[in-house]
């Protein structure tokens, strides 16, 4: 399956601009454009060139060890891998559902790691864009840059982010890498010394998350143009939500929307995603391409993450972001928002939201005391479907009766949006880049639709032995001079078009 | 109240002699006399990172702790100066570039740091600390250690 600009028709004699790595996102990734002579992108492609093999490498592993181990998938979101694999194998334990005290525990955990995320991600990844401008000098663009000149912002950010890890440390026992879930329930509840010292900062924290929605509407507002159509597209959206359809972060149904807004998809148990939900390997890149399996690969894919789960759920059960969302909605005028640098808005509601979550569990008594396991009847598989801060993660694993995993398959968030982000780089190249003379700057535009997503590149390199490779060796006229592919499991149709 | 000296070690136990700021950190955190517990607050982390920079602020005095694959042997003590950085990303911030975003937050200089950086020599992945490396952070502590007295007036 090909989209358009995936694949250059004919690729001999044109000119390869590459951007490498991409900056100011997780993990190792790479742009390369091919251009004609007038400047005219023909190809561009989102390269995803980690390989990890965390799949593979988790079989023949006890099952306990697994939610400390997927930590190491990642930096930023580890705490949700903790959790998707715990909630997994609460599963196969038997534990469902956990102890109220647990649930709240690894609640506080999970709100808490994406407050940090979020505000990681906006203010010291994608700030230096938005406020500088996408071709501003890139010596200043980035945080240290934001420190120099809107020192205020810069520091809301980082106290953010701290009160974030800090919810983490106190809750799994360090700001990354923690082990405070475990299968059928967690291992510690939280003192009362460490909920005072969390809520004593709440007040301010949801002042400066407030703060942040309203610096972001007020950049959407100040250049309408740019933030309704930079690359703009439609897509299907997929999260999770609660029964009620409510936005719920750590648990919940899938749900899907089309591009006009219609449920296309709703109330599927995270166990059953494997009827819904299909992944393509292309040999381009290591990082699969999901779709919806009743619309098929070419209708089928879809976006994931703030963007979607703020216009999936019916409404959010905190009072602030809820008016947020509806001021969103509002904007879009009746119709959902396809632009990428929406998502920066929906990251700030979220944000905001997270920050309403954690000052209600943290009044919330079974924090400090009640059970921390529970057991049931032993299973022999589980799955753990999670809103991580990029999008819907899901963990699916079987155990034997030797306690050791026999087989893991992970779906990450990032990888849902690999064709999005595709998509994206599409756009803007059409948009900013065709007839133009190449600039740093303009080259930073690709990575600025790139970093809307907020991907995690480490996270969606997991898989090993099930990768097509084709590998084509060019002369430098562009002949053909060797060509050699391998055999994969995968649902990929090879047509003859050079992969470059 | 915060502790008027900070020490900060970086580093990843996993890496060899990587492990050296965390370690000589860790040390030092155990000989601390009970009566300078609240005088002295030590931090350590894989690596320095922005928000590091605020936990900088109401200190008298900050120690860097690191490994060093160019410091002469055992060890460098070096006052240092905040500087703007110069590598590609920030997610690995220098003490000098730290101490620059301190400005910038805070508007005013940051506190006198000082960088211990210890010499090491392979940081390979999954290996123990080295035998002389081991040798340079015996001498890095006793070092350490006088800094502290001085501070102390000890």
């Amino acid at each position: 399956m090909t989209f358009a600009l995936e694949t250059a028709a004919n690729p001999v004699g044109l000119r390869r601009v590459a951007i490498d790595p991409v900056s100011r996102v997780e993990g190792h990734g790479k742009v390369t454009l091919l251009l004609d002579e007038h400047n005219n992108v023909q190809q561009a492609r989102l390269h995803i060139v980690e390989f990890r093999g965390f799949e593979k490498f988790i079989e023949g592993r006890p099952y306990w060890e697994v939610p400390v181990m997927v930590q190491r998938l990642c930096g930023i979101c580890p705490v949700s891998h903790h959790l998707a694999a715990a909630k997994a194998f609460d599963r196969v334990v038997g534990a469902v559902p956990v102890s109220a005290s647990a649930t709240a525990v690894r609640r506080l955990m999970h709100y808490g790691q994406i407050l940090q995320s979020h505000a990681l991600h906006f203010f010291h990844l994608s700030s230096p864009d938005l406020l500088f401008g996408f071709d501003s000098d890139v010596a200043r663009r980035n945080i240290v840059g934001i420190a120099q000149a809107h020192p205020d912002i810069a520091k809301k950010g980082i106290l953010l982010r701290k009160f974030g890890q800090e919810i983490i440390r106190i809750t799994s026992g360090k700001r990354v890498h923690g082990t405070g879930a475990v299968p059928g329930g967690v291992n510690k509840l939280v003192t009362a010394e460490e909920r005072d010292i969390l809520l004593r900062d709440v007040p301010q924290m949801l002042q400066w998350a407030q703060d942040a929605v309203t610096l972001v509407k007020q950049l959407h507002a100040n250049q309408l143009a740019l933030y309704h159509n930079f690359a703009s597209f439609h897509s299907n959206w997929m999260s999770l939500v609660r029964l009620d359809g409510a936005l719920d972060l750590y648990d919940g149904v899938l749900r899907a929307r089309d591009a006009m807004g219609n449920i296309v998809l709703d109330g599927l148990q995270d166990q059953r995603y494997l009827d819904v939900i299909e992944e393509e390997v292309r040999p381009w890149s290591y990082m699969k391409f999901p779709y919806l399996r009743s619309l098929g690969p070419k209708l089928g894919w879809y976006r994931v993450g703030p963007l979607a789960r703020v216009q999936n759920c019916d409404f959010i059960p905190s009072e602030r972001a809820e008016v947020e969302r509806q001021i969103f909605v509002a904007w879009g005028k009746g119709e959902l928002v396809h632009s990428s640098l929406a998502y920066h808005w929906a990251r700030m509601i979220e944000m905001l939201h997270c920050v309403e979550v954690v000052g209600n569990i943290l009044a919330d008594p079974v924090l400090l005391s009640g059970d921390l396991l529970t057991t049931g009847v032993r299973q022999r598989s589980g799955v753990g479907v999670i809103e991580a801060p990029r999008g819907t993660l899901i963990h699916d694993y079987d155990v034997g009766d030797d306690d050791l995993v026999t087989r893991c398959n992970l779906i990450v968030s990032t990888t849902h949006n690999n064709q999005a982000m595709n998509e994206a780089v599409r756009c803007v190249a059409r948009d900013y880049l065709n007839g133009h003379d190449i600039t740093e700057g303009l080259l930073n535009h690709i990575e600025v639709a790139i970093r809307a997503y907020d991907p995690c590149l480490s996270c969606a390199t997991h898989a090993l032995g099930k990768m097509p490779l084709e590998v084509s060796l060019v002369a430098a006229d562009g002949t053909l001079l060797d060509h050699r592919q391998t055999a994969s499991h995968a649902a990929y149709e090879i047509d003859g078009d050079l992969c470059l | 109240m915060t502790a008027p000296i900070l020490i900060l070690g970086w580093g990843n136990p996993s890496r060899g002699d990587d492990a050296l700021g965390p370690l000589c950190v860790a040390a030092l955190a155990d000989l601390l006399p009970k009566e300078w517990q609240t005088k002295i607050e030590f931090l350590e982390d894989y690596q320095l990172q922005v928000e590091h920079a605020l936990d900088m602020v109401g200190r008298q005095q900050v120690l860097f702790i690191d490994a060093s694959l160019t410091a002469t042997a055992p060890f460098e003590v070096t006052p240092l100066q905040a500087a703007p950085e110069t590598c590609v990303t920030t997610h690995a911030m220098s003490p000098q570039a730290l101490m620059q975003v301190y400005h910038h937050l805070n508007g005013h200089t940051p506190p006198p740091c000082t960088l211990l950086a210890i010499r090491g020599e392979t940081f390979e992945l999954g290996q123990p600390l080295g035998v002389n490396a081991q040798a340079h952070l015996e001498a890095a502590l006793q070092c350490a250690w006088q800094l502290l007295k001085s501070w102390f007036h000890v």
